[in-house]
């Protein structure tokens, strides 16, 4: 039988991410804990849950129209107006998609022509590079440094530009870093991005979870707007993932050929959480900003116990990482993850799941209580006294 | 009220036993302003006391809890503080509220038996000279009690590991 795959597929490397599931589930040791979860512990607020009970009750189990309920979308641009003073049209520039992790995907799709290169500073979310492989793009990455706390320089950003290139992948907050890009950030890089006539893909999604001072979208930043496709989603700020649902704002051109991409592969987001997630936009900001002081508690507490067991830590100011140095130990970040977990039963991420330059890092997730951070702590504590 | 204060208070209201250093580090702050802040808000009467929940169905320790509706006549002067403290100085009432609507005090209270609460409501409580009326509320299953749900589970539904 002649060979059935695509090359492109099968030439993807498997999420590093993917690797470390298997050796945990793997074990199947009961005793294992974890610190390597991507998603928020909170359940989804109960008011949220029950629009969504109720709108099932209603029967509300149709097609929404292609780019979502207008309601919904109307309520993004309220939202984005009131947090950010963005102004879009829910008409024209807003689309409802299954996650920002389709958004991710279209916006790539409708932006890119084989051969053209896409940008993107690691270490970084594990769909961005994927995705761009598969449009047909040259990835070109960008090694974000500690030094820098992990944030994307204007020098760094020149330095990789060519004359191929068309997009600017920006994932801040940072997830697996907790980087953050401050107003001054943003205004450097965008001098550059507005010479060079570039596009950004700006994936905020969580934004909401920020410990120092409100987000900044680059959409923000004059000049910006017009070449910028703004993602953001419900699973992070609302502990909504499991609902799987999306957005992405942009320029109206664009917003159309995303729209039929959507309409083709995707036809409609999940109609269920559309509902559920205009009442959280409506009632939810109490929610967010509970979470996010939790959040914040556990963050302090963990580079506390981090610089007290002597292990290097940046702090970061977003999401819900950290993103420890375990350069002194001599190891590499799949050695000492690995070993972690055989030998005191804690499974957390090797920061090269997130691209070549996280190594010698890991990826410590604090989207648990504070007492599972206490446990978890304590088994790396004793961890590092062994080596 | 500023932001520490505010904080320290969302924070042991759910755990009261908190070690103090461990809510400096959670608050970004020293242990020394925690305890300050501590104190002066118990000076203040803004922290009333630390109490500690407990599921008594699950011990062997019987116990009846009831709230009590109470309709009374408000006297002149005194409106219905009096009335109310008549009934709160009595160590089985766990707490007294004056409340709008129907009736005028909600009372609940805790006892041994039925017969020991049964008692009290008819004995102690209805014979006071300015209540017009009783009416008495067994509690028979206590799902959430101080924003804590009873039985509730507690395993992480999570993959283990995820981007």
């Amino acid at each position: 039988m002649r060979n059935q795959l695509s090359d492109t597929i099968v030439n993807i490397k498997p999420s590093g991410i993917r690797k470390f599931f298997d050796i945990v589930a793997e074990m199947n040791d009961p005793e294992v804990i974890s610190l390597g979860v991507g998603e928020p512990d909170f359940d989804t607020p109960w008011h949220i849950r029950d629009e969504g009970i109720y709108s099932l009750e209603k029967g509300r189990t149709f097609y929404t129209s292609n780019s979502g309920l207008m309601e919904l979308r109307t309520e993004i641009c309220n939202y984005l107006e009131r947090r950010f003073d963005l102004h879009y049209d829910p008409r024209k520039q807003t689309l409802i998609t299954v996650g920002g992790s389709e958004a991710i995907d279209i916006g790539l799709r409708a932006l890119i022509n084989p051969g053209d290169e896409v940008i993107i500073p690691q270490p970084c979310y594990v769909s961005y590079e994927p995705c761009a492989i598969l449009t047909g793009a040259k990835p070109v990455i960008v090694n974000l440094k500690a030094e820098n706390e992990f944030r994307l320089t204007a020098e760094e950003l020149e330095e990789a530009i060519t004359p191929r290139t068309k997009l600017v992948i920006l994932p801040f907050p940072n997830n697996p870093t907790g980087a953050i890009m401050e107003r001054e950030d943003l205004e450097a890089i965008s001098r550059v991005i507005i010479e060079h006539d570039l596009m950004v893909m700006s994936d905020e999604i969580y934004a909401e979870l920020t410990y120092k001072g409100k987000h900044v979208s680059i959409a923000q930043i004059p000049g910006m707007q017009e070449r910028t496709l703004l993602i953001n989603g419900f699973s992070k700020a609302y502990a909504m993932t499991g609902w799987r649902l999306g957005y992405v704002c942009g320029p109206a051109d664009i917003i159309e050929q995303m729209t039929k991409i959507h309409q083709f592969a995707i036809m409609c987001a999940p109609t269920t959480s559309q509902y559920a997630a205009v009442e959280a936009l409506k009632n939810g900001d109490d929610d967010v900003e509970e979470m996010r002081r939790a959040y914040d508690q556990r963050r302090r507490y963990l580079i506390h116990e981090f610089r007290d067991i002597g292990m290097d830590c940046f702090e970061p100011f977003g999401a819900f990482y950290v993103f420890p140095s375990i350069q002194r130990f001599g190891m590499t970040s799949d050695e000492f993850a690995t070993r972690l977990l055989k030998e005191q039963k804690l499974a957390v991420v090797p920061g090269t799941a997130f691209g070549e330059c996280g190594e010698g890092f890991l990826r410590i997730s604090y989207a648990y209580s504070i007492e599972s951070l206490k446990k978890a702590m304590g088994r790396i504590r004793e961890f590092v006294k062994t080596l | 009220m500023d932001n520490i204060r505010e904080a320290i208070l969302t924070t042991i209201e759910k755990n009261s036993r908190i070690d103090l250093n461990e809510l400096a580090i959670r608050l970004g702050t020293d242990e020394v302003s925690v305890a300050n802040a501590l104190e002066s808000m118990e000076s203040e009467g803004i922290i009333c006391g630390y109490h500690t929940m407990i599921d008594w169905d699950k011990t062997s320790i019987d116990k009846v809890s009831a709230l009590i509706e109470v309709r009374v006549t408000p006297q002149r002067e005194e409106g219905f503080d009096r009335i109310a403290e008549r009934i709160y100085n009595y160590p089985e009432v766990t707490s007294v509220y004056l409340i709008s609507g129907g009736y005028d005090l909600l009372v609940s209270l805790e006892g041994k038996s039925l017969k020991e609460v049964s008692q009290f409501v008819s004995e102690k409580l209805s014979t006071l000279d300015t209540v017009i009326s009783t009416a008495t509320h067994f509690i028979l299953k206590r799902y959430k009690d101080h924003g804590t749900i009873m039985n509730t589970r507690t395993e992480d539904g999570r993959e283990k590991v995820s981007p």
